[in-house]
């Protein structure tokens, strides 16, 4: 018997660690589901860290209304399942509300729409800690991220004045009206995802693996058609097979063209890939910073 | 990829090249994407610049990049067929100590960076002296820009005599010298053609086999209870799981155990994994366990083999490096968090400050400004059980939190 645990092990330690740390530290945590497989991974984990007993908090959607059809059955199906408790901000109702505004235009997105809609989450569900599937590999800001990242009372980032964080020490105290962003993959990579995925055979939606679809090819990135898009006049819809390697919404997410239709050719896809995950979202491509402003206002 | 996992810290003062390393390791071994090649690629080129400036890849946020330094630990990761790396990259400008003691902490091995025409400088040995206090197991030096100095062999082996003088001071179990050129690519992930009188391993294959495994303590078994899980259901009317991470040591079934700080014993019957049973169990696993006995067990409780116990103490001598903006205070009260345990500590006395440019002991102080490190004595509310950090730094390391703010102010090692 070596006493010695292979990578994954050793990730999967590291992030139930973290969830259980969450939820002893704090009084009100949730879980942001997506529907993406980062945070389908992280609800895996959380139903892992507290077997036998059910998962003790809630999954908490931001819904934008512009969601794949396939994103929101796989949500409701999974709750079923692990008997949890789900609640949905929604970004219409933040936008009729005039909490939120909806953007015009071709690039219309509702990327931003998104925060004050989370915000609002947080603070009508008294939520002290939000966890989410974001990993440091996944961008330049994100490599800085703690594994419990501090907000201020307006539900803010800022990436100079962040706790240092020490061993496996969390300092999760907070002033009333703070909250925290909690992070049990951010060691993890697109491959660990993948092969973790693999490994334990969690069921995914079913627009991460390769089928037919109508889709539009706007610059280099090709978008599934919806009634959210706009076409521009030299645009045409034509039907590829293609298939999502990250999942948001349907005005955003760019597809790859790719036959891979099993997590083996998934994960051969990824090993191959020479580009990262987000490289097709149109959202980060509006700047170098782009991530890094959104993050600073309160996105995930 | 089947593999363990490799956590290693960089230091290196501004201009040693860290960033360039970094960048260089990440591109000789595959790890940089297209996407990411072509944003460097496109703002080198803006700067005017004629190869690729790799630092760029690792200098993570606007402010840094307007400033061109990095000012916070980042994380990156990459991965070979054998194993996989997590990159602690931390700053080496001098009132950054705190995250280089950051990143150090969950190390496995520091890559220390020497600019081959200067030498051992005082942040070499500030770097080495981290790496020594945070009881980082190997160190490897790398002595950069070979490059500048017509990659010759006489300059490599004086800054080796250099550092090894030093060294003898510190307490590092293994240090290893590898010249290199992190700009032109020598000896990082491929061999150099230019220094044919190094016969020893590139650096990338020095990582790859540095024994992990080897470094963990299975001797000692320490579990800091995190929470208790009850399902409340009829299936498991009766359960009580203690869930925690094993910080040292190896658990089996049958094992008589003892709960702190009740002392009541029972023994193990059952040890689960999730939904798996497990015979045995040991560091760094999350699993959960079951006793034969139902003793009051909660959270900050630390669970540990009757013929193997902890320290169990209020009064601890420590190490303690300071990261508040308002100066540690002798006599001042803090929480502190060791462990899953929680509570508050004063500090009753500071026995010296390290002075870290000539590494010596300055007595009688009683405050200690940010980035500084001292050795102190502190009494708390609650009895800690705790290992010398040098023997566990799972159960030999704790932080300060300051009241009124609530920020880590103070990262502590027990002597």
């Amino acid at each position: 018997m070596s006493y010695r645990l292979e990578h994954l092990e050793e990730l999967e330690a590291e992030s139930i660690f973290v969830l259980r740390e969450a939820f002893a530290q704090f009084e009100n945590p949730c879980i942001l589901f997506s529907g993406g497989k980062d945070s389908i991974v992280v609800t895996h984990l959380a139903v892992k860290a507290f077997y036998p007993a059910k998962i003790p908090f809630p999954l908490v959607h931001i819904d934008t209304g512009h969601n794949f059809d396939e994103t929101i059955a796989f949500r409701d199906e999974l709750v079923q399942k692990i008997g949890a408790q789900l609640v949905i901000g929604s970004v219409q109702e933040a936008i009729d509300n005039g909490l939120a505004q909806d953007e015009k235009g071709v690039h219309a997105t509702r990327n931003t729409a998104q925060i004050p809609t989370l915000i609002d989450t947080i603070e009508k569900n008294q939520f002290d800690a939000a966890m989410g599937g974001a990993r440091r590999d996944e961008e330049k800001a994100r490599a800085k991220e703690r594994f419990f990242s501090h907000r201020d009372d307006f539900g803010q980032w800022d990436p100079k004045n962040q706790r240092p964080e020490l061993w496996n020490l969390f300092n999760g105290k907070k002033k009333f009206g703070e909250h925290f962003r909690v992070f049990p993959i951010s060691n993890w990579t697109e491959m660990d995802i993948w092969e973790y995925i693999k490994k334990e055979k969690i069921a995914l939606p079913s627009l991460y693996f390769s089928h037919e679809r109508e889709v539009i090819r706007r610059g280099g990135t090709i978008l599934a058609n919806s009634p959210f898009i706009t076409l521009k006049p030299n645009e045409k819809v034509t039907t590829e097979i293609v298939r999502f390697r990250t999942i948001g919404d349907l005005t955003i997410t760019g597809a790859v063209e790719s036959e891979a239709s099993t997590l083996d050719h998934i994960i051969a896809e990824v090993a191959a890939a020479r580009e990262t995950e987000r490289g097709n979202r149109a959202d980060d491509q509006r700047s170098e910073a782009a991530m890094e402003e959104r993050k600073k206002e309160g996105y995930f | 990829m089947k593999g363990e996992l490799l956590r290693f810290t960089t230091a290196g003062s501004v201009d040693d090249g860290k960033s360039t390393l970094i960048g260089r390791l990440l591109y000789d071994s595959k790890s940089i994407f297209q996407d990411q090649l072509a944003a460097i690629e496109n703002t080198s080129k803006k700067k005017g610049l004629d190869e690729i400036d790799f630092s760029l890849l690792t200098d993570g946020l606007k402010d840094e990049r307007e400033q061109g330094i990095t000012i916070d630990v980042a994380y990156r990761y990459f991965n070979t067929p054998n194993r996989k790396f997590i990159i602690a990259d931390t700053p080496g400008h001098i009132q950054y100590t705190r995250n280089m003691v950051t990143g150090a902490s969950t190390a496995n091995a520091a890559l220390i960076l020497i600019d081959a025409r200067n030498g051992v400088i005082e942040q070499t040995k500030r770097h080495s002296y981290i790496a020594s206090l945070l009881q980082i197991p190997h160190v490897l030096v790398c002595i950069n820009k070979m490059d500048l100095v017509n990659y010759e062999k006489g300059a490599f082996e004086k800054i080796k005599e250099q550092y090894k003088d030093f060294a003898a001071k510190l307490d590092i179990q293994d240090f290893k010298f590898i010249p290199i050129s992190a700009l032109k690519g020598d000896n990082v992930v491929n061999r150099s053609k230019n220094m044919e009188w190094y016969n020893g391993p590139t650096l990338l294959h020095s990582l790859e086999n540095i024994p992990v495994a080897n470094d963990l303590n299975h001797i000692d078994f320490r579990f800091a209870v995190q929470t208790v899980l009850r399902p409340h259901t009829d299936e498991y009317h009766d359960y009580r799981g203690y869930a925690g991470r094993i910080s040292s040591g190896i658990l089996r079934i049958g094992d008589q155990v003892t709960a702190l700080p009740s002392q009541m014993q029972s023994r193990v019957k059952k040890i689960h994994c999730a939904h798996l049973e497990l015979q045995e169990a040991y560091a760094p696993q999350s699993i959960s366990i079951e006793l034969e006995d139902d003793i009051d067990i909660s959270r900050g409780d630390m669970v540990v083999k009757t013929t193997n116990q902890p320290q169990n103490s209020q009064e601890i001598d420590a190490m303690i490096c300071w990261m508040g903006e308002n100066p540690m205070q002798l006599n001042g009260k803090y929480s502190i968090q060791h462990t899953s345990r929680s509570g508050r500590a004063i500090i009753k006395e500071i026995v010296y400050v390290v002075d870290l440019n000539e590494l010596k002991r300055i007595e009688g102080k009683t405050t200690m400004e940010k980035n500084g490190i001292a050795r102190i004595k502190i009494k708390t509310t609650t009895p800690l059980f705790f290992d010398s950090y040098r023997t566990n730094r799972n159960t030999g390391s704790f932080i300060l939190i300051d009241e009124t703010n609530f920020n880590t102010v103070g990262a502590g090692m027990i002597i």
